[in-house]
């Protein structure tokens, strides 16, 4: 399957694989960590940068991709558009329907709220579906809630907001519970013991799974649910443009992707659940996420006038696909390293141990390829390093990487690669926005009545996420918004007045920037037509 | 080196695209702007179920628009929704046995074993399996063989019973997960731990740590061997 130009290369891999299967690398100290983030890792970048020109966070830099859908004007004429009618009245809207997002209506749902769910695609569509590795949760003896919480600050370089980390934490065993509780399909022995291993940056193994489709499992379980309790839902709604009464969130308007009409839904409380933007593709980088991460929720969270944190600070994970070129991106689940999976260069040596936090693990092969020439190029010239499945057969029997790793095996086998018998290429890829709407410890944003949970919210993971925390933070942030959003909407007599104020000053601002009149935003989804596709362009930093 | 080119038909309409793409990537090569029919783009979320059939051959053939390359001569349709059944339950209520599945499903009951459904799996599930062990009240093997599916609904497309046969491996995931698998003891013990306000203590020290001293610990913390 592979080329004959990365044969030699392999050759050299096979042979060092007996020595490297002994072989002990260790962890980095703080400083060479700190090094090596500075000379390659992309957030380090000066050029990656703009500041923000107009909003509440005006002046915070973030990636000129993320600049751009702030410095943009609605597609609503807020002196135009008509509110008088409103088609829907709920307490609790929640726009998103993701893990955070189904999450939040069950709960919100369940506390008696009059709920609506509305989503640009298909209930479920979401980074949740697509999360493999896993869930982390504090729940075995040698654990606890807090050997997790300095986990969390180590792995975000202790800029995380310590409120947000301690609802993280505390809420991740009783989050654990419900979902057992609710059908999801963990691995467990016989005897009901979770099987949990570790993932990067972890002190303990906490890492809690479904096979490889842990997200997808979890999902396809909160998306059942739904449907079981019959949560109203509007599927290829996107949501265009907040409302508010000039200071509260009071709703918003809702485009139906099919029909393109408008929809006004007035609610007493808002949740975003909208996820991500990797496919904003910062610095032209591949990314692993869902064909809707472009970041809407943000757009409209900051123009109501929520402030931003962290969203300077963008995840790459260190283990996307390099080849083939049609899975290029895709995410090669960091369980694969917390098995056993080697990162070795062109010469056949490992050059960084596997379970460095995520930053760390992307910047050491970034290194590789740009700054010591050790990466292998494959045919279309993307840099790549090796990431050696086999020895993992060689340590744990023969089998175990279909058995352990069936999404990733099934992948491979689709274009002729066995994974048991034959190593990957790998380069890092976007996958997490470790920043976004700050909230409070119930979800709320600096917006009264508007809250936010999941990736589209900032400060859990300050300036690095580890694996297995995201999953935990869609559902113990999703499960707080929908319970105060719920609550607050309960305290609610009186539905708001609705209007688009907030718009018409943030169009002045735009104006007063000279923002171009045709910059548009929210963006609701990627343009790939006839494009040599964004996927397949990289700029390689060196 | 000139890109190799192919030609396909999307609902009968022709486009020249380059032989290396996708189905997915074909079409948008093409110039669809895809609103339904993408999601993942990577064979977790079953948004792009498409049926195909390719020159000279009279079968129809099917598979994810992300993961199938596109063939010189390929008639294609995407089939992003399929309108299959979905019974309504309390999992809470249920017992994991083959008269909850067949009282939820009775479409079941009507199974050919024509193995239609296992063809169309595009993540190779033993689909017709599955529906006989649901059938025969095994709830952990309908569990476990059902594992790796992503709702795509090609294996309903193709059903000549019109079983929804994923639906009935997601309720017996949840059957099994709820009212099969033990529970977990040791989850258990430390939901029970925090209700009592263990670990609040510990949490609040740590709060008040300054960035050093947390520095301190962190990097010096013991790692459970991998």
């Amino acid at each position: 399957m592979y080329p004959e130009s990365m044969r030699e290369s392999i050759k050299r891999l096979e042979a060092t694989r007996e020595h490297r299967l002994t072989e002990e690398l260790p962890l980095m100290s703080p400083e060479e960590r700190q090094k090596l983030l500075e000379g390659y890792h992309p957030d380090y970048r000066a050029e990656v940068f703009s500041e923000i020109k107009v909003g509440t966070s005006k002046g915070q830099k973030t990636p000129k991709e993320y600049a751009s859908i702030f410095e943009a004007y609605s597609v609503i004429d807020p002196a135009k558009f008509d509110l008088s009618e409103v088609d829907y009245d709920v307490d609790v809207l929640v726009i998103g329907g993701g893990g955070a997002g189904a999450a939040a209506a069950l709960v919100a749902q369940e506390h008696g709220a009059d709920v609506l769910l509305v989503t640009k695609l298909r209930l479920g569509d979401s980074n949740t579906v697509m999360a493999q590795g896993g869930i982390q949760g504090a729940d075995k003896e040698n654990d606890s809630p807090a050997i997790h919480y300095l986990d969390v600050m180590g792995g975000g370089h202790y800029k995380n907001d310590p409120d947000l980390v301690e609802a993280l934490v505390m809420d991740a065993p009783p989050v654990l519970s419900w979902l057992e509780k609710l059908g999801v399909m963990f691995d467990k022995e016989s005897d009901g013991t979770m099987v949990t291993i570790h993932g990067g940056g972890t002190s303990r193994k906490r890492m809690h799974a479904c096979r490889d489709y842990t997200g997808g499992e979890i999902m396809k379980t909160l998306k059942d649910e739904i449907l079981n309790r019959e949560v109203p839902v509007i599927e290829f709604g996107a949501a265009y443009e907040l409302l508010t009464d000039g200071r509260k969130v009071t709703g918003a308007i809702i485009y139906n992707m099919e029909t393109e009409e408008f929809v006004v839904v007035r609610a007493k409380t808002v949740i975003l659940a909208t996820g991500g933007g990797g496919r904003l593709h910062v610095m032209g980088f591949p990314t692993s996420n869902h064909y809707g991460a472009t970041g809407d929720g943000l757009v409209l969270g900051y123009r109501a006038g929520a402030p931003l944190a962290f969203l300077d600070t963008i995840q790459y994970h260190p283990t996307g696909a390099a080849y083939p070129e049609q899975l290029l991106g895709l995410l090669v689940t960091e369980k694969t390293r917390s098995i056993g999976g080697q990162i070795v260069n062109t010469e056949g040596n490992r050059f960084v141990y596997e379970l460095e936090t995520r930053d760390v693990e992307a910047a050491a092969i970034i290194r590789e390829c740009a700054g010591r020439k050790k990466g292998v190029v494959t045919p279309s010239g993307q840099p790549a390093v090796w990431l050696d499945t086999v020895v993992i057969e060689m340590r744990h029997g023969e089998g175990t990487v279909k058995s352990r790793l069936p999404a990733m095996y099934r992948q491979y086998e689709r274009f002729g690669i066995d994974l048991a018998t034959e190593p990957i290429l790998i380069y890092p890829t976007q996958h997490y926005q470790n920043g976004g709407l700050k909230i409070d410890s119930t979800g709320e944003t600096k917006v009264k009545n508007l809250y936010a949970a999941g990736e589209v919210a900032g400060g859990v993971h300050g300036t690095n996420r580890l694996m297995g925390n995201s999953l935990l933070d869609v559902i113990v942030f999703g499960r707080r918004a929908g319970l105060a959003a719920a609550e607050r909407a309960a305290s609610i007599k009186r539905q708001g007045k609705l209007s688009l104020k907030h718009l018409e000053s943030y169009h002045d601002e735009l104006k007063g920037a000279r923002v171009p009149k045709k910059r548009k935003s929210p963006i609701l989804l990627p343009d790939y037509r006839r494009e040599e596709t964004v996927e397949n362009r990289i700029k390689v930093l060196s | 080196m000139a890109e190799e080119m192919v030609t396909i038909y999307v609902m009968g309409k022709q486009y020249e695209v380059p032989a290396n793409l996708t189905i997915m990537k074909a079409m948008e090569h093409a110039g669809y702007r895809l609103v339904r029919g993408c999601g993942c783009r990577g064979a977790f979320c079953g948004a792009c179920g498409t049926v195909y059939r390719t020159k000279d051959d009279y079968r129809l053939k099917v598979g994810l628009a992300c993961q199938e390359m596109v063939q010189d001569g390929m008639y294609l349709t995407e089939l992003p929704f399929y309108p299959g059944n979905k019974a309504q339950y309390d999992i809470e209520d249920l017992s994991a046995d083959s008269e909850t599945v067949l009282k939820l499903y009775p479409e079941v009951y009507r199974c050919l074993a024509c193995n239609a459904c296992t063809k169309a799996c595009p993540q190779d599930i033993e689909v017709m399996e599955y529906i006989q062990t649901a059938l025969r009240g095994d709830i952990a093997k309908t569990a476990d063989l059902s594992f790796d599916c992503i709702l795509c609904g090609l294996c309903a497309s193709r059903c000549p019973a019109e079983i929804v046969q994923y639906n009935v491996g997601l309720l017996a995931r949840r059957l099994y997960s709820r009212h099969v698998a033990e529970k977990s003891g040791h989850l258990e013990k430390r939901v029970g731990e925090l209700k009592k306000g263990k670990y609040k203590k510990d949490i609040e020290k740590l709060k008040k740590m300054k960035t050093n001293e947390l520095k301190e610990l962190y990097n010096n913390r013991d790692m459970e061997p991998r």
